[in-house]
């Protein structure tokens, strides 16, 4: 793997599917050093001093969005927070003209969540600033893909050969895509499992990702537990007829993390339905890493920042 | 007043024709086809290396007239229309309000004599409103000359009212037009449902759903002894239910757009709505059956579901944009580019379903270059390279996913009755 000639710089994060395995590579290196900053006393290095960067946020979100404005700030940028809620956007200004007013006050970086697939790609294309999706729909969650990746990689010391499993709502998971695409990269094994309605029904076995039938096939051996959240609205749409029964087969608690490795890794990208998808012993239990991922999304989208806005590793 | 087209290749499949020959136009009308013709003319045009063909034909159009003048109106939809070598479209109902009554269609065809350069036929809605739940007055629209009925952009729900439709039809000798995509299935799908939408977590609009759409519908027009055509078809299962019917004698017809022929789902880029239409482009495989469709006389017509937008409308969210692109200037440069020029799609079947085939299956006095018709005549360079540049467009659409595309093959005159509508590339204004 020749990491020499990785320069990030400039280049919009939208997608895992756009990275290299080289580029995946160097930023979890960086990662690795943005977190010695997060223990810190006083949590301030002057990498980003003097850039400008917006949060742009079309869907509610507590972890990412505070992520990575603690992300910039860390590195020494100025952040400004925009909530589609409290602007202009609630007066029906349309998304292009959103991006383009906030391009013109000389930003260097916007991060946007969107409820539309495509929609960062769509702002690549309409505005100069480098372009941090930070979710578009079900279609991408880049780092959160990385964070997971990070998080593996820290516990296990590498990421070759892993069984990863993937449990619960793929088809209108953005997280469980971007672990489609990074972890496939990193020579994991990705495996899926959950209610078939949730599934998209032509997602076929491709080199690196396995569709089981039955939950408990999926959990065998795994290394990696990701737990996606099941939304109750999934439930009135007829995808699944009650969340008793959602717990009953698709739930992981003690009896079926039992089946997986000793050792294995429990995530989870919050916020968590506890009893639902999730036990609250598993989810609290030994093999969780769920709160270590949040320390760990701070640490992976300040290595975002720095690479995309400064092409380099300056901690 | 004489016109003569000297020279052509004549292809006129409605009379079996294909030679080099001389066009003669005289008071709007086809006075002669025949090699060296040798009559005087007030105009001659000299046609070597170029081939002569009646005016295309496209029967289903968006012109977006009454109510939704930012995407088009007859002024600009017609002028792109010749543009691209037609001469006839029929605009689709589905306006604002909806073209349900005689009233409106006396108006649009009046609106049609004063403002369009093309025929423009008008099809009116099969239920009130569009709602599928009421007839609406199809006698009385076809008394004041509506071509055929379409509820185009909805499904009729209810398979009871289509039946009745499809009975009290038949007293008026008119076709209905449907889209075929089940409703519930498409809700929120804004393309294919396959594996490219899979990975790009985008809702997806299943070929299932045209096919049990298509199916009923068939069955249906079969059960009531009933005309009955098939909108924009571009499922493989699709096309050979429609295949099928006509082996057992159902009276169906279908069409199909250049795109559903040449383009699939992997062209879909999220940043661009350009591709996003209904139904939507589909993989290879159906593509390829769409085409074959076409070449075995299941498909009888090419069709370019001429939707404009305006521009702020399409330059968003691909999953909020409205779907359809406007074809008509590009239809003939894809057809000839990506299905003539490879040997997919012979120039003479080609034609035959721009012209003779839907002027049949919509009795329109138009679409061959026999004695006595109307003299609307396309002048094709098969040889022209051209790149399709959206600020030359006549349609105020604004999207288009052919816009850049290097084209071999334009209209470079359009005639209607015997009048010099459009010659390269530029609309003359009278």
């Amino acid at each position: 793997m020749d990491k020499s000639k990785v320069n990030l710089r400039g280049k919009d994060v939208l997608a895992l599917a756009d990275f290299s395995p080289e580029e995946i590579q160097v930023i979890l290196e960086s990662a690795k050093e943005m977190k010695n900053i997060i223990h810190r006393d006083i949590k301030k290095v002057p990498a980003l001093r003097g850039k400008s960067i917006v949060t742009l946020f079309y869907e509610p979100s507590t972890r990412t969005r505070s992520s990575f404005e603690l992300a910039g700030k860390y590195l020494g940028a100025d952040v400004v927070n925009i909530t589609a809620g409290t602007s202009s956007i609630v007066k029906g200004e349309s998304l292009r003209d959103t991006l383009y007013t906030v391009s013109a006050m000389g930003v260097d970086a916007i991060i946007m969540r969107h409820k539309a697939e495509g929609a960062a790609e769509y702002a690549s294309k309409v505005v100069d600033p480098v372009i941090i999706n930070a979710g578009d729909g079900a279609h991408a969650h880049p780092s959160q893909g990385l964070l997971n990746l990070f998080t593996v990689q820290e516990h296990k010391g590498r990421l070759e050969g892993l069984k990863y499993v993937i449990l619960g709502d793929i088809t209108h998971s953005r997280v469980a895509r971007s672990d489609i695409q990074g972890m496939r990269k990193m020579g994991v094994e990705v495996h899926l499992a959950g209610p078939k309605t949730l599934m998209p029904r032509f997602l076929f076995e491709e080199e690196g990702i396995v569709v089981h039938d039955n939950v408990e096939d999926a959990i065998k051996d795994a290394d990696v537990i990701n737990v996606l959240r099941i939304q109750l609205e999934r439930q009135k749409a007829g995808l699944f007829p009650s969340p008793r029964e959602y717990a009953r087969i698709y739930g992981l608690n003690d009896k079926r993390l039992a089946l997986a490795k000793d050792d294995v890794l429990v995530l989870h990208p919050g916020p968590m339905n506890k009893g639902l998808e999730i036990s609250p012993m598993v989810a609290y239990g030994d093999h969780s890493a769920i709160q270590e991922q949040v320390q760990n999304g701070v640490a992976v989208r300040m290595a975002i920042l720095t690479h995309a806005l400064t092409g380099g590793n300056k901690a | 007043m004489k016109t003569l087209i000297k020279g052509g290749r004549v292809i006129d499949p409605a009379n079996g024709t294909d030679k080099i020959a001389d066009v003669l136009i005289e008071d709007g009308k086809i006075a002669k086809v025949a090699a060296g013709i040798k009559d005087s003319a007030d105009e001659i045009i000299e046609a070597a290396g170029k081939i002569v063909s009646p005016g295309f034909i496209d029967m289903h159009v968006h012109l977006r007239e009454p109510g939704q003048e930012a995407k088009e109106d007859f002024v600009s939809g017609s002028r792109a229309a010749a543009a691209g070598g037609y001469t006839t479209v029929a605009t689709m109902p589905n306006t604002n309000p909806v073209v349900d009554t005689a009233a409106m269609v006396r108006s649009l065809k009046k609106r049609a004599e004063d403002a369009a350069v093309v025929h423009v036929e008008i099809i009116g809605a099969v239920t009130k409103g569009q709602k599928g739940e009421e007839m609406a007055e199809v006698g009385d629209m076809t008394a004041e000359g509506a071509v055929a009925f379409s509820d185009d952009g909805h499904f009729t729900k209810s398979a009871k009212v289509l039946l009745n439709c499809y009975d009290y039809l038949r007293a008026f000798d008119k076709v209905i037009i449907n889209h075929d995509e089940e409703p519930s299935l498409v809700e929120e799908g804004v393309m294919n449902e396959s594996h490219r939408s899979a990975m790009l977590g985008m809702k997806g609009r299943p070929t299932v759903a045209e096919d049990i759409a298509v199916y009923r519908d068939i069955a249906l027009a079969e059960y009531a002894d009933a005309r009955v055509h098939v909108a924009h078809i571009s499922s493989a299962v699709a096309v050979d239910l429609v295949r099928q019917a006509k082996k057992r004698g159902v009276k169906v017809t279908a069409e199909a757009t250049p795109q559903h022929m040449t383009m699939t789902d992997e062209m879909v880029v999220l940043s661009d709505s350009s591709t996003k239409i209904n139904p939507p482009l589909r993989e290879q495989k159906d593509v390829d059956a769409v085409l074959a469709g076409l070449k075995d006389g299941t498909i009888d017509c090419i069709v370019t579901d001429h939707s404009p937008h305006a521009q702020e409308e399409k330059d968003r969210e691909y999953i909020y944009a409205p779907s359809g692109f406007p074809g008509l200037e590009t239809a003939l440069g894809c057809l000839m580019t990506d299905l003539v020029s490879p040997g997919k799609l012979d120039i003479v079947t080609m034609i035959s379903k721009l012209t003779c085939e839907p002027a049949k299956i919509f009795g329109l006095n138009a679409g061959s270059l026999s004695v006595g018709m109307p003299a609307d005549i396309t002048v094709i360079d098969p040889d022209l390279e051209w790149t399709v540049d959206e600020k030359k467009f006549y349609t105020k659409g604004s999207h288009s996913p052919f816009i850049g595309r290097h084209f071999k093959g334009k209209a470079v005159k359009t005639f209607v009755d015997g009048k010099l509508v459009m010659d390269n590339g530029v609309i003359l204004e009278v």
